[in-house]
């Protein structure tokens, strides 16, 4: 990048410096630490400069914004032409509940939805299940049926705002009660917009809400591909994410080379079926966490952005549009404290900004109150505020890229890239991805992560403000959202007389035809909608799929 | 005489967020505890089950969906059933502060929220151990 | 008040928890009851079962209780991790996929640590196994350590022992640490749908053509896929026809005299260790004599000699 005469010239000049200025006052004044490393074991150096980007080329390896390979962005204008989406992850109780939450959203300067599903949902669960005992609504809201999506979003607009579902397991059947219910308003198919979350992969991983086993799993993710490409054009069929891997303990490296990983196998699986990686490849989306190191963070996303540019070429992706890292960002939630709440607000507001700067496409800003429970209305509004006051008052949005060209951004992407690449190739060598998941190279390596960090935390080499340092003694005086007790009696009725009023017969010959189509090898989408239109709930159909798959047991890794 | 404290981690319910057990159950090992770890998914009676084969001296419990005032309290409770009284049930998790008390007056030892160094979950169970 | 032993005899569960517990802990009540309930014992069929890590033991292992129980009988599970030798502690996995069976009151899973034994067992499993045995249990499975050259202690206990390979994990037979292979009564090849099986069953076979010493039993391979419960009957049968096999060959009672041998030295050692190392008035004595040998005042064997001197006085 640099003339080689200048760079031999600086290169020299860096070794004179660190002689005389920089020893000179490291003896005098040592520094802090021993070693600087970062979050993922790297160690940062003193200061950067060009002789530390000196192998790389502007057209090659960065590119302007828009252009192969993407490193400055996916977009030539990016916030100049169109701010990040503000999208709230959101959702309690009862459908009645969070209808009101997503609506004060909205109102306050939400930009698109996000919902959180409670855990009887993410598992297939009705509420009345005997798995779901004492779980309603607790860590988000309750769908069993179409009657509940439809309630849901009651009064949204959804053929002007889009909605990203964090549902898994059951997210064909989830999608199929979005779609419904855009039909039942008569609204277009071709026109709703949004996400559903469909990562099965991590979910093996970290997250740790599978249902089924992988081959069957995929199977189902590969439909919603071909149906979504062909059907529901606007929507992403799958949102890969690193945000789970990450809080179960992982670092940015881990996150970085296992998320793009998983992307690649979801790539490889629906080439094995037989679709365009054109068609389908435009629509894959990611979900990455922000945590603390603030340029590790920035880093990583830009490194994302060249890393699957390149990797879907090889895979023979011949469209710009294939080639586009497109991601959703959710500040770090483990990082958050239940102790001093309030600083909370001051830690997101940093991983926001790494959020932004890295150039994310849309941003969930967590709420103070993370550590506690769910968010209350005041503090999800301050988060949102958050975003608004990086995206009006900061002056970040104006240029595209705005660290592009710092030496130790540029350094550590290319590093980030450089480690992501040895990951590929451990888990080539354990056979691949589901191989590498079955002998738990994940599990092993982010629960090693995960006890590291926390020992670094019990023995202060690692600070964290309010828990380790700078503690205090006082009661939380913070609000903490209470929910509607009736929810569930009220959720648990409504079934009751869905289940009452519906037409069985039609109900009973889709779901029979499900079965079949499950067992065969027919895309599922038309069949699920089907039964999703004769008010099957959601308990029903995933049995129908859990009888006919089977569930998945974890490999035991300790 | 060489008796090593056992200690039962387990994961109640539906939540799959098992960091915290698996970071715990690692500080409890390099403490010289014996560490059972029952996966996910556990129900009262498999959790109580396992504590009698395994005769353990504590039961720990990570919960983070927000369901523990019934799943914690359903473990003490069937405890109490079968005439258990020594072994502690201590819990971790998201819990807010004000569930604890009466986490703590259905028979639920010690809570111990984000943020606990590891080492306090040691020493308290070091100290209360009842054998 | 009925005594511990009783209970155990009975089958009680917290009895017989509560009574390897003391056991373990080398606790002085524990060997009175161990003596009460040995007369009870003598009928449980031990099987050690040893395999690499991701051989899908534990599913196997769950599949083939199953099947047991539905033939009636009672099954014990002792499942050994390792101790940590700087803590001291241990992780003890194995029940993870087993919690849903252990509900069944025929079955008992117990997980230990090694707690500082060599050779892939934990210093009470002998205790452990009388006391399934004394307590009903028709059937013992012994899960052990890891797979290694050193790990072999498992033919001590076991009147049959399982080696379970999978196809393709990357190691081949050739690599497996020769000793672990060569104590196999039965191999099983698990996860037997997966490409490479005909491979790893042939290097298998020509392992026991090669080593194989008895002429009336070639070692049987069994392939198994046991997340598909396929192969698992087949596998039980050949276990209870190897022990009807081993009852007529009068091998059973020379595998049992070799467990008694174990497990009398065991207890010897674990006595004669605590005596010195743990009773007080000897560990003074036994700590100056560390410190003199330290001060290069004596040396170790006439220490040691001193010590034992003491002892057999």
């Amino acid at each position: 990048m640099f003339e080689k005469k200048e760079l031999e010239k600086i290169k020299r000049e860096r070794a004179r410096w660190e002689k005389t200025c920089y020893l000179r006052l490291k003896n005098k004044y040592p520094e802090r630490k021993e070693k600087f490393e970062n979050l993922s074991d790297v160690e940062i150096k003193n200061v950067y400069g060009p002789d530390d980007i000196s192998n790389l080329d502007y057209l090659k390896d960065f590119g302007f914004p828009g252009v192969y390979p993407f490193l400055r962005g996916i977009h030539a204008t990016k916030y100049r032409g169109r701010l990040w989406t503000y999208r709230q992850f959101s959702g309690f109780g009862s459908a009645e509940e969070t209808n009101l939450r997503y609506k004060y959203l909205l109102d306050h300067g939400e930009t698109g939805l996000s919902v959180a599903f409670d855990y009887p949902t993410l598992y297939g669960y009705d509420t009345d299940h005997p798995m779901s005992r004492g779980e309603f609504g607790k860590c988000g809201v309750a769908i069993s049926s179409l009657k509940d999506m439809e309630i849901l979003f009651d009064g949204i607009p959804i053929d002007k705002v889009t909605t990203s579902m964090t549902i898994n397991g059951p997210a064909s059947i989830v999608w199929g009660f979005y779609i419904a219910m855009a039909e039942n308003r008569g609204i277009d198919r071709r026109i709703i917009g949004g996400t559903i979350q469909n990562d099965i992969l991590k979910e093996y991983i970290a997250q740790k809400s599978f249902i089924f086993p992988p081959e069957p799993s995929m199977r189902l993710i590969v439909d919603t591909f071909e149906f979504g490409y062909k059907e529901i054009p606007r929507w992403n069929t799958i949102s890969i994410s690193g945000y789970h891997i990450r809080e179960a303990g992982s670092t940015a490296i881990q996150e970085l080379a296992f998320t793009l990983g998983d992307g690649l196998e979801y790539v490889r699986w629906a080439v094995k079926r037989g679709l365009n990686i054109d068609n389908f490849a435009p629509r894959l989306s990611f979900f990455f966490n922000s945590h603390n190191d603030f340029f590790e963070e920035i880093a990583k996303y830009r490194a994302a952005r060249r890393i699957w540019a390149r990797k879907m070429k090889e895979l023979g992706a011949k469209k710009s549009r294939s080639l586009l890292m497109r991601f959703h960002t959710q500040t770090a939630g483990c990082t958050l404290t239940a102790q001093q709440p309030e600083i909370n607000i001051t830690r997101v507001t940093l991983q926001g900004l790494a959020a932004v700067l890295g150039g994310t496409q849309s941003l969930h800003t967590n709420s103070m109150d993370e550590a506690l429970a769910l968010p209350s209305e005041k503090a999800a509004r301050i988060a949102l505020r958050t975003q608004q006051i990086i995206a009006e008052e900061s002056g970040v949005t104006d240029t595209v890229d705005p660290l592009g060209g710092s030496y130790y951004i540029e350094w550590l992407t290319d590093k980030m890239e450089e480690e992501t690449y040895k990951y590929f190739d451990r888990v080539d060598k354990l056979g691949g991805v589901i191989p590498a998941i079955e002998k738990g190279f994940y599990q092993r390596e982010i629960a090693k992560a995960a006890y590291k960090y926390q020992k670094e935390i019990d023995e202060k080499r690692r600070i964290i403000v309010g828990v380790n340092k700078y503690k205090m003694d006082e009661p939380i005086e913070i609000p903490i959202l209470k929910m509607d007790e009736k929810g569930e009696q009220r959720q648990i009725n409504r079934l009751k007389k869905l289940r009452k009023e519906r037409n069985k017969q039609k109900l009973n010959r889709n779901l029979n035809r499900l079965k079949k189509a499950a067992e065969g090898d027919e895309n599922l989408m038309p069949f699920i909608l089907d039964c999703v239109h004769s008010y099957a709930t959601l308990g029903e159909t995933c049995q129908v799929f859990r009888n006919v798959f089977g569930e998945y047991e974890e490999p035991v890794i300790y | 005489m060489e008796h090593k404290i056992r200690v039962l981690v387990a994961k109640p319910g539906l939540d799959g967020h098992d960091r915290g057990a698996k970071v715990v159950a690692r500080a409890l090992r390099d403490a010289g505890m014996e560490v059972v770890y029952t996966g996910l998914h556990q129900t009262a009676e498999m959790i109580v089950e396992a504590a009698i084969q395994e005769d353990v001296d504590v039961i720990g419990l990570s919960l983070l969906s927000g369901a523990h005032m019934t799943l914690f309290i359903d473990v003490a409770d069937l405890l109490k059933k079968k005439n258990i009284d020594d072994v502690i049930v201590v819990g971790g998790g998201i819990i807010p502060e004000e569930d604890v008390p009466k986490l703590k007056k259905a028979g639920i030892a010690g809570v111990f929220g984000p943020g606990t160094p590891c080492d306090d979950i040691v020493d308290f169970i070091k100290k209360n151990v009842k054998r | 008040m009925k005594d511990i032993s009783s209970k155990v005899i009975e089958g009680d569960p917290r009895a017989i928890a509560r009574l390897i517990t003391l056991a373990e802990n080398n606790d002085p009540s524990a060997a009175n009851a161990m003596k009460e309930i040995h007369p009870y014992t003598g009928r449980a069929h031990v099987i050690g079962i040893t395999g690499v890590m991701g051989s899908g033991k534990s599913t196997l292992f769950s599949e083939l209780t199953r099947v047991f129980r539905k033939k009636g009988k009672k099954v014990g599970i002792i499942a050994i991790d390792p101790t940590s030798p700087f803590s001291g502690g241990a992780l003890l996995g194995d029940r993870i996929r087993m919690m849903e069976l252990a509900m069944d009151e025929g079955v008992f899973i117990r997980s230990l640590g090694t707690r500082g034994m060599l050779g892939g067992l934990a210093s009470s499993v002998y205790d452990v196994v009388e006391i399934f045995d004394a307590s009903g249990k028709d059937i013992i499975f012994v899960e052990t350590v890891g797979v290694g050259q050193a790990e072999v202690d498992v033919i001590k206990i076991a009147d049959t022992i399982l080696v379970i390979i999978v196809p393709g994990l990357g190691d081949s037979i050739q690599t497996l640490k020769a000793g672990i292979m060569e104590i196999a009564d039965i191999y099983v090849v698990n996860k037997a749908d997966r490409d490479g099986v005909e491979q790893t069953v042939a290097e298998i076979q020509s392992l026991v053509d090669i080593t194989c010493s008895d002429k009336n039993r070639k070692t049987p391979i069994l392939q198994t896929v046991a997340n598909d419960k396929k192969g698992i009957v087949e596998l039980v049968n050949e276990i209870e026809n190897y022990k009807k096999l081993l009852e007529k060959t009068k091998k059973l009672d020379a595998h049992r005299r070799q467990r008694y041998e174990a497990e009398l030295i065991e207890i010897i050692r674990k006595r004669l260790m605590n005596f010195i190392f743990d009773e007080s008035k000897f560990k003074d004595k036994v700590e100056s004599l560390i410190n003199q040998i330290s001060r290069k005042e004596v040396d170790p064997y006439t220490a040691a000699e001193e010590i034992l001197g003491k002892i057999l006085k």
